[in-house]
């Protein structure tokens, strides 16, 4: 006890002494919820449109008008014909070319059908497909508002019509926001946890420092309890600033009980701990721990659903994300903190992560040895 | 656990084992099985300065790391304080003190908070063992509150030592403590072993240096991983088997070109501004030696008879 006491006085002034450390500390997550959720949006917009409008009726010119007011389109070309559309494609100025054909009106209404031609740019694949779904969307609700126009002219009420209503459970104004908050959160204190501490106790390696403490009586459990802890702490730290920063920003507030929140932050923290210094026990230079843990950093954030579902990931992925202790903190920010998720609710994310907590750690122990 | 605790109580009651055995110590490194270190055996007794003096690679520092536990041998077996390096590996290191040859204190924290650190790791203080590092703190006393990262060379060295000697240890370690400090610190430093002597700690010190050699009682003259001999400076001056010259010319670079090339020399090195030979049992005077050179076209030829040094013997040894 007396040792870890001294350990952690060391230990912690040291970080105190250490500017460029406490700034990252504590600017990291304030930088991060500031900037990421603001910037890293999956809603489309602004999507560029050239119309090639060969039929300049009144009807077409309604339609044009529904497509650009819907918010999502921009008209930036309006061509006489389609090559001179394409050539804006050609020369990334539009998106999306919509032609109406000559007639477009006439055969509406007199034979009831008529055929557009959209064509997408497709390079940036999310854009091109939500661009067109969306303008799917609108031209079919246009063609269903003239049919109504047209059927209360004659007979009516017997048209089918089916009507979906939907509603946002947990983020009514879809708010994309709201989703992202809490799983930067996770990573944040990933990073605090995993790459400060595998830096750290590399960094002594490379000093030479660890040796000169080898040759003392403080025992290998000591010392690596001196080093988890100040760590455990800055990432609470970090996860408290966190909460903060997106409650005054974003106006997100835990749903959910946030005793069990910190709970889970504090054995999660042990699990990246135990990365880290399990990272630690195998570099024998701070380079090579920053690759190392930059390496898992990638992997874990790409295939933890921050950015995308795992769901919609292939089954391999799915079980890589099963080994991926990121994935199971995100999942739990955002039940907890947007869904109001309870303790029973996570009970088996708490479950695998312990076990990632004793089995890392374990194994870091038994790799960390005093003589060699 | 318990012969420690009657060691801090008494520490005269270790006394009637010597301080360091080495049992054929062997040390392999890799996978190319380079051997550093190749069945080395030496003793050392109670309150001895002993020194391990070899060029750099002759495995003086994988011995350090061996006896202070940081390295497990290959082969062999060694006793410090009377423990076992291997079993008894908790034991050494609440008893010795130790200073890698590589500054190893942390160097965001000051001069007082190392130190203070180190005292605390040991469970002492350092009023309690200020007389030990009394002369030497005393010149860092001033720069207390300075970071050691930000201190010159010897000044890191004075507090490195300082460090390895806080909880009053019974063999000090100190691998190649005066490589890279000016001469004038390096003679500090020595004065200072000299007193740490007189205080019964018995200290292992290993050097490149061969001027340093005769300040120990008792060397041990390193090269590729094995001893090449053991015994006080002047024994091992004194076992010189052959009559040394030191031989000076006006041009130094032809004087060595004959010296290497006449049949009557046994054996020719540069040493400093001189040259040193000994010559084949016939040539036995100065007159002898003066008549060979001059028939070989030296000019302004000075010829002495010389006491060997450590260096002298040394390449001696490397040689036969």
């Amino acid at each position: 006890m007396r040792a870890i006491k001294f350990l952690l006085q060391k230990e912690f002034r040291q970080i105190f002494r250490n500017r460029s450390i406490l700034a990252m500390i504590l600017v990291m997550p304030v930088m991060q919820l500031l900037i990421l959720p603001l910037a890293a949006n999956y809603e489309v917009k602004n999507i560029y449109l050239a119309v090639v409008d060969h039929d300049h009726s009144s009807y077409s010119q309604k339609m044009i008008e529904k497509i650009t007011s819907s918010g999502y389109f921009r008209l930036t070309g309006y061509n006489n014909s389609y090559q001179e559309a394409f050539r804006l494609i050609e020369s990334d100025d539009a998106d999306v070319v919509l032609e109406i054909p000559s007639g477009f009106e006439r055969n509406l209404i007199r034979e009831d059908e008529q055929k557009l031609l959209i064509a997408v740019n497709a390079i940036n694949g999310v854009k091109a497909n939500l661009g067109s779904a969306y303008l799917a969307t609108i031209i079919r609700n246009y063609n269903q508002d003239i049919r109504i126009d047209f059927m209360q002219a004659g007979r009516f009420n017997d048209i089918p019509t089916i009507k979906v209503t939907s509603s946002n459970w947990f983020n009514p104004n879809l708010n994309y926001r709201v989703y992202m908050v809490p799983g930067i959160l996770a990573v944040l204190v990933t990073m605090i946890g995993g790459f400060l501490t595998a830096l750290n106790i590399v960094k002594e390696k490379e000093a030479g420092t660890i040796e000169q403490i080898n040759v003392t009586p403080i025992r290998k459990h000591h010392f690596i309890l001196g080093k988890l802890i100040p760590f455990w702490i800055l990432g609470n730290i970090v996860f408290t600033i966190g909460l903060l920063v997106s409650w005054l920003i974003y106006g997100i507030v835990p749903v959910g009980n946030l005793a069990l929140l910190y709970g889970f932050v504090s054995i999660y923290l042990l699990a990246v701990l135990g990365l880290g210094l399990l990272v630690s026990t195998f570099c024998d230079t701070q380079q090579q721990a920053m690759f190392i843990m930059f390496f898992f950093m990638m992997i874990f954030i790409l295939l933890g659903g921050l950015f995308t579902a795992i769901d919609s990931m292939p089954e391999w992925a799915q079980v890589i994300t099963r080994f991926n202790p990121v994935s199971y903190l995100i999942a739990v920010m955002r039940m907890v903190i947007l869904k109001g998720s309870t303790f029973r609710d996570v009970l088996p994310h708490l479950g695998i992560i312990a076990l990632f907590a004793i089995g890392l750690n374990s194994w870091a122990i038994l790799n960390y040895k005093k003589a060699n | 656990m318990i012969q420690y605790y009657m060691n801090t109580i008494d520490p005269m009651s270790t006394h009637q084992h010597p301080a360091i055995v080495a049992d054929n110590l062997t040390k392999v490194y890799g996978s190319e099985k380079t051997t550093a270190v190749n069945s080395v055996s030496f003793m050392v007794e109670r309150g001895e300065l002993f020194g391990l003096i070899g060029p750099d690679g002759a495995g003086k520092t994988s011995i350090f790391r061996m006896l202070t536990t940081l390295l497990l041998p290959d082969g062999g077996s060694a006793l410090v304080d009377g423990y076992d390096i291997v079993k008894d590996y908790q034991q050494i290191r609440h008893t010795v003190g130790y200073m890698p040859g590589k500054f190893s204190l942390y160097p965001d924290l000051t001069i007082a908070e190392n130190l203070n650190f180190f005292a605390t790791v040991f469970n002492t203080t350092i009023e309690e063992n200020y007389h030990l590092i009394k002369d030497i703190y005393v010149q860092l006393e001033r720069f207390k509150d300075r970071r050691a990262g930000k201190l010159s060379g010897g000044m890191k060295q004075k507090l490195a030592l300082c460090c390895a000697l806080i909880h009053k240890p019974t063999v000090l370690f100190l691998d190649e403590p005066t490589t890279g400090v000016d001469p004038v610190s390096r003679k500090e430093f020595w004065e200072m072993l000299k007193r740490l002597k007189e205080q019964n700690i018995t200290i292992l010190v290993s050097t490149p240096y061969m001027d340093e050699a005769t300040l120990c009682d008792r060397i041990a003259l390193m090269q590729h991983g094995s001893i090449l001999a053991i015994d006080t400076p002047s024994a091992i001056v004194k076992s010189y088997p052959d009559i040394l010259y030191a031989i000076r010319a006006e041009k130094m670079p032809a004087l060595l070109k004959v010296l290497g090339s006449n049949n009557a020399v046994a054996t020719s090195y540069a040493f400093g501004e001189y040259a040193h030979a000994t010559f084949k049992e016939h040539v036995n005077h100065e007159q002898d030696i003066l008549s060979i050179l001059k028939h070989a076209g030296m000019d302004n030829i000075e010829v002495r008879r010389i006491e060997p040094t450590i260096e002298d013997c040394f390449i001696k040894l490397l040689r036969a």
